[in-house]
């Protein structure tokens, strides 16, 4: 068989979302923003709500999200896209609104948003991308960063005794009354990025639904960061990453796992 | 029809920013404008015309909260003092630089740090020479009145729209906290979603229709961007001079010396201009309304009639900058203010016209 009597449309297994534009990415090859962004614009154009939803993009890696999503977007201030979205979603309550985030824009500068938006259980939807290091500024410690592991503000390796212990975001804003759905997932395989969708279909579902605070956290690499192949941070990830946030649902229905 | 009400400076702004129809305030408690959100969280104005009202976990929430509402077209207003107004400048140099119309409202108190909850201005230099980072300017309003507290809302929504960008109404502890009476407008109706979207269609986000999707931000990563869009907002500052300056004179025709004031300081100074005038000095006032656009060539016209100015403010010499810029040399510019909320009398401020300016003069002409 011919390679291209197998490339069909009714044999395409994956394939770039309708909602995504043809603007080259701006993230690194192997990095896992770009199958996130996909499997979030696939749940809202399978959803039919695209028309409805307005997105709030970060600082960091992911500021161009707009770029790539053709959907309305704007931008927040470094940290501020919980607030931002919590105004949106207050004042246009049928829209569907989510922030996609970074750990050090989610979980550093902008842990009182954060926590503040969980905590009044905004009716949005939180995107939360973990790789552990500040990618566009070059690598430098991020909350997340894992003991001992080196970036360019922690050239030995993260000291605990100094530095404090990577930060568990996620399940801090389980423990709060306002949030409906935590959850921790990956992207770095097939079988991850189908569990990860149907994470991010439940949240926005829960949005429709008018539940609050819907909150994804999407375990991911940085293989420029980590000064690593693609592969070798994948299965650098797993290693030191999973074990230390570890995947699955913590909360669900607003009820804690 | 109006309605007539004895009201503090800072309950009138409440209350005129929901007969205005906004759509939405979100702010945190500081003295001396508290009453502000005090007043929105009684009057329930969610009831009365759906406005939404919260109170943020900080001024940099709030004023990001206002960056989001303004973001889909509605009518936002926050209000802080000073040290909140501080913490508030990132967000409103990103609403500057998003084009974004919202309307900020800083109550000010005496500075620096903590300072005081006492009435100030010292935050002329933060309020028009940028503040926060980078290339923009902010339209500000300065009311002297409870009544300019209350019509200030909707004049500042006017002119946040009109060049989609953000207004300051710069007011102080003083204005904030006196009661006076005040006319108050009916209710406007706020705009539907609907009308909101037809309006603002070419620019808000409000969800993708047919259409070319909108994008909010700030950012211009390729430099020829960037300075096209720095000079977009300059255009706009230069329309904002020629078509929306707003100031007062009072008692300036026949004025050999001219107070320049604004704020509670102009209601002083008007004050002193009639204590000068009952003593055979003819004095006279100018008033700024709009601190940026500022009244240039109005001063600059004056110094060719008047023989010296006094800029009265209560700050350590802010906008006295301002004056001596605008008159250009042509007659001596001194300042008088009192500071760390203390408020100057209209007997001081004649006796400082009389000390800086005219018994100068006397002494230049020996």
């Amino acid at each position: 068989m011919n390679v291209l009597d197998i490339i069909k449309p009714e044999n395409q297994v994956f394939c770039k979302s309708k909602l995504m534009t043809d603007n080259t990415l701006s993230y690194c090859p192997g990095c896992g923003h770009g199958t996130a962004h996909n499997l979030t614009m696939e749940v809202i154009d399978e959803m039919g709500i695209s028309e409805d939803t307005i997105g709030v993009a970060p600082v960091g890696c992911s500021v161009l999200a707009y770029d790539f999503m053709n959907i309305d977007i704007t931008q927040a201030a470094h940290g501020r896209a919980p607030a931002v979205a919590t105004a949106i979603a207050r004042t246009w309550p049928e829209k569907y609104v989510f922030t996609y985030q970074g750990d050090g824009d989610l979980a550093a500068i902008g842990t009182a948003e954060t926590i503040h938006a969980c905590n009044r259980g905004e009716n949005i939807v939180i995107i939360f991308v973990n790789n552990g290091i500040y990618g566009m500024t070059g690598g430098q410690m991020a909350p997340t960063t894992l003991e001992g592991m080196k970036s360019s503000t922690s050239p030995y390796g993260r000291e605990i005794e100094s530095m404090g212990s990577p930060l568990k975001m996620t399940e801090l804003v389980a423990n709060l009354p306002g949030v409906h759905y935590v959850t921790r997932q990956a992207v770095h395989t097939h079988k991850h990025a189908r569990k990860a969708k149907k994470a991010i279909k439940k949240a926005f579902e829960n949005t429709r639904l008018k539940k609050g605070l819907s909150f994804i956290e999407i375990v991911s690499n940085c293989n420029s960061g980590w000064k690593m192949t693609p592969l070798e941070s994948n299965i650098w990830m797993e290693e030191n990453m999973f074990p230390y946030f570890p995947l699955g649902d913590i909360k669900v229905n607003g009820v804690l796992k | 029809m109006s309605e007539l009400k004895l009201m503090k400076g800072n309950e009138a702004l409440a209350e005129a920013a929901i007969r205005a129809g906004v759509d939405a305030y979100f702010g945190y408690p500081i003295t001396p404008q508290s009453e502000v959100i005090e007043y929105l969280m009684t009057e329930r104005p969610e009831d009365r015309t759906g406005m939404v009202v919260l109170q943020a976990e900080s001024e940099i929430a709030a004023i990001n909260m206002v960056y989001g509402a303004a973001s889909t077209g509605k009518k936002v207003l926050t209000s802080s003092s000073s040290p909140g107004i501080s913490l508030k400048l990132e967000g409103i140099s990103y609403l500057a630089g998003a084009e974004l119309p919202a309307v900020i409202v800083n109550v000010v108190r005496g500075g620096p740090g903590l300072g005081t909850i006492q009435p100030s201005q010292a935050d002329y230099f933060q309020s028009v020479k940028g503040g926060g980072h980078g290339d923009y300017k902010l339209y500000v309003l300065a009311p002297a009145s409870v009544q300019e507290m209350a019509d200030f809302v909707e004049d500042a929504f006017d002119i946040a729209f009109k060049y989609r960008a953000p207004v300051l109404i710069l007011s102080d502890g003083l204005i904030g906290q006196m009661m006076e009476k005040v006319f108050l407008k009916d209710q406007q109706e706020r705009l539907t979603d609907e009308e909101v979207i037809k309006r603002h269609d070419s620019w808000a986000v409000t969800g993708k229709t047919n259409r070319e999707r909108n994008i909010i931000t700030s950012l211009d990563l390729q430099s020829e961007k960037m300075e096209a869009r720095v000079r977009r907002l300059m255009k706009k500052y230069e329309q904002m001079e020629k078509e929306d300056l707003r100031y007062e004179e009072y008692q300036t025709e026949d004025a050999e010396y001219l107070f320049v004031a604004y704020g509670s300081s102009a209601r002083i100074a008007q004050k002193a201009v009639q204590l000068a005038r009952a003593k055979g000095i003819k004095a006279g006032l100018l008033r700024p309304i709009t601190l940026f656009p500022y009244p240039k060539q109005v001063l600059f016209d004056l110094a060719d009639q008047v023989k010296g100015i006094l800029s009265v403010e209560l700050n350590a010499g802010q906008m006295v900058e301002d004056v001596r810029l605008s008159v250009e040399h042509k007659v001596p510019v001194e300042h008088f203010g009192r500071t760390g909320g203390i408020i100057h009398t209209p007997e001081e401020v004649l006796e400082a016209l009389e000390l800086k300016i005219i018994n100068n003069e006397c002494i230049r002409h020996h």
